[in-house]
């Protein structure tokens, strides 16, 4: 039942039986919504540290939201308002924390290897969940993605296996779509990254996907369809000529979405760049899992912090 | 034991029957079976998982979460008759009185289970018992159906 690892940095830290039983966990986590007291006494006496040094809104409320229902108690620190903007280190931030007495911390960094770091430097005794590094991985969110696809597709049981699901857009600079490329593999799933050349990190072909840079030949054959970002703040060159040419080759609109087979379903890890990669049409349509995800990301963090922190 | 929950449960009505994964779950279906039998009357069965709220949840490696249903019509001032397979200790009950509460407030709980075999470590009996059967603390007491084992068995494995 317990999980090999004691952090969860990377969905390399996962094997497949345990990403199913994961999501086993969350599926009966996902039960106590429906109830009155949506709440359980594992976590009871346990501190959760949510460190946010990067803007996030679903992240750190849903690991908040995962943390309470579970009775741990919940500290959240952001960069803003904090020490941190004084210029303390990561280093100095972690002990703080670890005299605090974290038994979990949840850390979101914009660069990557950052929860690697502070899992493994003897800074802090507490179990890391990576919320996000850099460029590199988010293996919550992609979890919840499969978690989502899983329910839709799959009743809720088993893996993905035989799935195809389109990863859509800024892979380069997509730490969602890494982690997602990954545990779809473990699932048994066939992701497919499509994106123009100029979004695609060097080595993809490593990745053991297939890769194409045509949306529209591909979308009949996807049993789901992953939007990305597109993230603008980490863009520090012009990787395709006009938001307009981008939108035109790689935007999901409602005429596109019509190609897509009848059960297919429409994800976007969120925030949504309305009427640049996902028009508001698709975004609201039932198709579109995007408010489905956030509330499945609740239940999977309950499951994570639990595998990791609910024993001995 | 069904003849015994009808003899007290004159009308059934509110009754709700809740089985403690795993092996209370089919006696408990088993039950609601053999009460349609004697009175025609169906009477909702659940399941209520208790690993969440066990006293010893912290010294063991983490647990499998196992199902937990309740029925639609919930179990505000129902009769609530857990269903185990075996009672010892008594702290699987006592972590099931916790759970239950979580999903509101019955009007009467009690406790049907298929074998006693003694050693209680809690001040907690149970209603309608199949069995008794005396053991030693070290010993083993196994229940085996056959939904889930494909057989109907009870074995006692004496311990040191």
């Amino acid at each position: 039942m317990t999980l090999r690892t004691r952090h969860l940095l990377s969905v390399d830290d996962l094997n497949a039986e345990e990403a199913v039983r994961v999501l086993d966990v969350a599926e009966e986590m996902a039960n106590l919504s429906n109830r009155e007291v949506k709440k359980l006494p594992a976590l009871r006496g346990r501190t959760v540290l949510n460190l946010f040094l990067e803007d996030s809104t679903r992240t750190r409320l849903s690991f908040e939201a995962a943390a309470k229902r579970l009775s741990a108690d919940v500290m959240t620190l952001t960069s803003k308002g904090s020490s941190v903007t004084k210029g303390e280190t990561l280093k100095d931030t972690a002990v703080t924390l670890e005299a605090m007495g974290a038994d979990v911390v949840v850390l979101r960094h914009s660069a990557s290897g950052a929860a690697h770091r502070l899992a493994n430097a003897g800074w802090v005794q507490a179990s890391v969940v990576n919320a996000g590094d850099g460029t590199h991985e988010h293996p919550t969110q992609a979890l919840l993605d499969a978690f989502s696809i899983r329910r839709r597709l799959h009743a809720g049981s088993g893996n993905l296996k035989g799935t195809r699901v389109g990863i859509v857009g800024d892979v380069l600079h997509s730490r969602v779509a890494r982690s997602n490329a990954k545990l779809l593999k473990l699932l048994g799933a066939e992701p497919v990254l499509i994106a123009p050349p100029t979004l695609l990190p060097v080595g993809v072909a490593s990745w053991g996907c297939q890769v194409s840079t045509d949306l529209d030949h591909l979308l009949p054959e996807l049993d789901a369809v992953m939007m990305l970002r597109v993230q603008v703040e980490r863009m520090t060159q012009a990787f395709f000529p006009s938001e307009r040419e981008y939108r035109r080759l790689y935007g999901l609109d409602a005429r596109r979405m019509a190609t897509l087979p009848e059960h297919a379903i429409v994800l976007h890890p969120g925030p949504m760049n309305r009427g640049m990669e996902i028009t508001a049409e698709v975004a609201d349509s039932t198709r579109s899992t995007v408010v489905e995800q956030v509330k499945n990301g609740v239940s999977v963090r309950m499951a994570v912090l639990y595998l990791l922190a609910g024993g001995n | 034991m069904a003849h015994e929950i009808t003899e007290r449960f004159q009308e059934l009505d509110s009754l709700v029957l809740l089985g403690i994964p795993t092996r209370g779950v089919p006696l408990a279906e088993r039950i609601g079976a053999a009460l349609l039998k004697i009175r025609g009357r169906r009477v909702p069965v659940g399941a209520l998982d208790v690993t969440m709220f066990r006293d010893d949840l912290r010294q063991k490696p983490v647990r499998a979460l196992l199902p937990t249903v309740i029925p639609p019509s919930g179990i505000d001032d129902a009769h609530v008759v857990m269903v185990d397979d075996v009672l010892f200790s008594g702290r699987t009950i006592r972590a099931a009185l916790d759970a239950l509460v979580e999903f509101g407030r019955p009007k009467t709980v009690a406790l049907a289970v298929l074998i006693d075999r003694g050693h209680r470590e809690l001040p907690i009996k149970a209603d309608f018992v199949g069995k008794n059967i005396p053991t030693h603390v070290g010993d083993e007491v196994r229940v085996c159906l056959s939904e889930i084992d494909g057989r109907d068995e009870v074995e006692v494995m004496s311990g040191k």
